[in-house]
């Protein structure tokens, strides 16, 4: 079902043990089961404006992970009593579509896990949005995955991240989304979901890519500091591949616009 | 909005103090006396709750939470059909704070306790595979609860403190099986296994200007920019979250090695507190 080219035929693994090994045997050589170098994105797609309704939107893919994203305000906050007096809320909600998972239907209700994910995008988007410029009002950035195939976070990040800025909404910078991992010894970014399954660590990191600040950090597995480290520097690396194609999006966007309206 | 994430309020605090704290801080003075990378005074006693399988409760300056593990039957999940399971729970009752309002485990409650269950989970601690009872069918199942009792700031530290001390001191009830159905045999007990070496702890660090601190106090979070928390088991890390602001990439190599510092004499505290069990319930 994977558009990504593979290096081995995943519809002959019997069980997790066989291409957890095989996986492992894969990264001494420094390769992965996908053909990809360690440093290697999938491939990404961007496009903004892909919601009518909404203020803002944006769909991004990192290989056959699919996130889109829509951006309602700034707009009056109901409930009232939850309205700042001196910048505007933001609201995030990631949820996962029932059918973005390979497996089993995934039930709609809100889990553990999407509730923590909300919690760490909205906070890995707060310190990029000037929310001080609409006091009293609310920015509401609404995540659904569409397919899940690993690094749904930081897919969802850079989603938000493009469809803040398609709504016009100001910001200090843009802040890209990007997974690292490890099998092994190897070090390698934007995991697919038998990497963030089998792998021996994962951390995914949000980067603000012209003041080079860290808005998300997460990590489970096992690393030395060293290994951390490594990862930080190769997720600095990908987040400027993934801000040239958002940034290249955006300005096209106003580009065409200028086009239309003379 | 249901289960949407929404900016916090901040905390209400006068202009004039916020400002003075935070200058303070940045001239690296805290307002109890303690150095930038110095812990509160930690008090774990462990086992003292009678009904739970393991338990602990523990200071951290006036910070107090109580863990207690009740251990249960379950099946497997199936893609590990021979390991056991750990759920964390992490509860915050309205005793703990004047702020706290009743209500099921809020984002901030659920955020500490996935954080919790992710150190302990990945450090080694517990050999997921000698809780299983019959491979594919039964397992043991860890049910860890963590209840704030006094929030005094950093929570995190103190509830994975409490958890992995809790585990610690755990009885496993003999399995007795019994045709196709499994019952605990409660009045027998042995010790649940734990890789002590492997202790998982977190280290929490807040960030005020350039001032990097650790164990911040309730006042310190609520002045600070932002917020870390790094998972250590040995010299590896094994789990680290963001919560507030922004890092520099410096402010990451800087807590990162310190982290796997400070957490060799907190492990020290753990494991003295481990050696004398309390019989005495003592909040």
């Amino acid at each position: 079902m994977s558009s990504q080219p593979t290096l081995i035929d995943l519809s002959k693994i019997t069980s997790p043990a066989e291409l957890r090994r095989i996986m492992h045997d894969l990264a001494r050589e420094g390769k992965r089961i996908d053909g990809r170098a360690p440093d290697q994105m999938r491939p990404i797609r961007m496009e903004v404006g892909i919601l009518s309704n909404a203020d803002g939107s944006a769909l991004v893919t990192y290989g056959d992970t699919v996130a889109i994203a829509a951006v309602y305000g700034p707009r009056e906050v109901h409930p009232r009593h939850l309205a700042l007096p001196d910048r505007a809320i933001l609201r995030v909600r990631y949820h996962m579509t029932p059918f973005s998972t390979p497996d089993e239907r995934k039930r709609p209700e809100p889990t553990r896990r999407e509730i923590e994910i909300s919690k760490v995008i909205r906070q890995a988007l707060e310190p990029v949005v000037l929310l001080e410029q609409f006091p009293r009002t609310t920015i509401d950035v609404f995540i659904e995955i569409l397919q899940a195939d690993g690094s749904t976070r930081v897919a969802s990040i850079t989603a938000a991240s493009l469809a803040l800025a398609d709504a016009g909404i100001p910001m200090k910078d843009l802040v890209l989304g990007v997974s690292v991992g490890k099998i092994g010894d190897l070090i390698i970014v934007d995991l697919n979901r038998y990497e963030d399954a089998y792998g021996d660590g994962d951390m995914p990191i949000a980067i603000m890519y012209n003041k080079g600040l860290v808005t998300l950090l997460q990590a489970d597995g096992q690393w030395s500091p060293e290994e951390i480290m490594r990862g930080v520097e190769l997720a600095y690396k990908a987040a400027e591949s993934i801000y040239r194609a958002a940034r290249d999006v955006i300005k096209s966007k106003y580009v065409e616009a200028a086009k239309t309206t003379q | 909005m249901y289960s949407v994430s929404i900016t916090t309020q901040p905390e209400i605090l006068p202009q004039l103090r916020r400002e003075s704290l935070r200058r303070i801080i940045e001239q690296g003075v805290r307002s109890d006396g303690r150095g930038k990378f110095d812990y509160r005074k930690i008090a774990i006693h462990v086992g003292s709750v009678r009904t739970a399988d393991g338990s602990a409760i523990v200071h951290l300056g006036n910070t107090k939470v109580i863990a207690g593990v009740k251990v249960g039957i379950g099946v497997p999940f199936p893609d590990t059909p021979d390991e056991g399971a750990l759920i964390v729970n992490l509860e915050m009752p309205p005793i703990a704070a004047p702020t706290i309002e009743p209500g099921p485990p809020d984002e901030n409650a659920i955020e500490i306790a996935r954080v919790v269950d992710r150190t302990i989970r990945h450090s080694g601690f517990i050999d997921f595979k000698s809780l299983c009872i019959v491979p594919g069918k039964h397992v043991y199942m860890l049910w860890v609860d963590v209840y704030v009792l006094n929030h005094d700031g950093n929570l995190y530290d103190a509830a994975c403190i409490a958890a992995t001390a809790a585990l610690a001191s755990t009885t496993l009830p003999r399995a007795v099986i019994e045709q196709d159905q499994v019952r605990l045999a409660r009045e027998e007990r042995a010790p649940l296994k734990v890789n002590v070496d492997a202790l998982p702890l977190t280290i929490t660090f807040a960030k005020v200007g350039n001032t990097i601190l650790v164990d911040p106090t309730l006042e310190e979070e609520n002045v600070c920019d932002s917020k870390i928390t790094v998972g250590v088991a040995k010299d590896k890390i094994v789990a680290i979250q963001k919560t507030d602001g922004a890092l520099t990439r410096d402010n990451i190599g800087q807590m990162i090695p310190k982290a796997v510092e400070l957490y060799r004499s907190l492990r020290e505290i753990v494991i003295n507190a481990l050696q004398s069990p309390h019989r005495e319930l003592i909040i």
